[in-house]
């Protein structure tokens, strides 16, 4: 028995052009939403252990550092969202009787979801 | 046939997606900024009432886990597209480990 063919490809071959590129980019963002989450569990866990544990917590994510490193990871989450939300209509085919929903619709209804998340998620937190 | 685990971390990683792209920018916009910055100055008594409530923790954990399956599967299918095809085992079983480990990580500081 001959063992399965496997085509060798450069290593290099996703920068060689602007699509591949910009998937390498929508597939790193998982990374940074990821340290989000977990940077989320932290402040939590802080909140938990009381006012001056959590008070300690803001000063330092107050830092000019972290300002920037948010930025970057608020960059990477919009672009996993905007990617996710316009992918829907292509994963998820809905159908009302024969007529295909336009992709339009599909992937609006999720900016409207996000945007009414965003809404209440603010407004609870901000109390 | 042999049986495939490919539908469950399918379906963690497409939960993941869903519910951080929804939650994740806002998120990062209060924790990042709004909170840091003084844009909105929510009290430690409210915050912790909050963080205490059943539903914000269910909604943290499972941001958390499903945040990281999320991330497992692209990393895992990255890294391989990237050449890593000999270390394929090795990957996937770090990835989504870390994913389990992370989930019982959160689990632990939210429930226990």
């Amino acid at each position: 028995m001959s063992k399965p063919y496997t085509p060798t490809m450069p290593r290099n071959w996703w920068n060689t052009n602007s699509a591949f590129r910009f998937f390498m980019l929508r597939e790193l963002s998982s990374v940074f939403v990821a340290l989000f989450v977990l940077e989320l569990l932290c402040f939590v866990s802080q909140v938990g252990r009381g006012e001056e544990a959590m008070n300690q917590f803001l000063v330092t994510l107050g830092h000019p550092l972290y300002m920037i490193w948010h930025a970057i990871v608020l960059g990477f989450a919009l672009l996993h969202s905007i990617t996710w939300f316009n992918l829907t209509p292509k994963v998820m085919v809905i159908r009302r009787g024969e007529e295909r929903v336009p992709d339009v619709l599909v992937a609006g209804s999720n900016y409207v979801a996000c945007l009414v998340v965003s809404v209440v998620l603010w407004w609870i937190v901000g109390g | 046939m042999a049986k495939s685990n490919e539908p469950i971390v399918w379906s963690l990683f497409s939960a993941g997606g869903v519910l951080t792209a929804l939650a994740a920018p806002v998120l990062i916009l209060l924790l990042g900024f709004a909170i840091p910055l003084g844009w909105i100055n929510p009290s430690f008594e409210h915050l912790s009432s909050l963080v205490a409530h059943p539903l914000t923790q269910l909604v943290v954990v499972a941001l958390v886990s499903l945040g990281l399956f999320h991330w497992a599967h692209r990393f895992r299918f990255t890294l391989i597209d990237l050449g890593l095809h000999s270390l394929e085992t090795v990957i996937t079983v770090a990835c989504y480990g870390g994913a389990i480990v992370g989930s019982g990580v959160a689990i632990y500081v939210i429930w226990l």
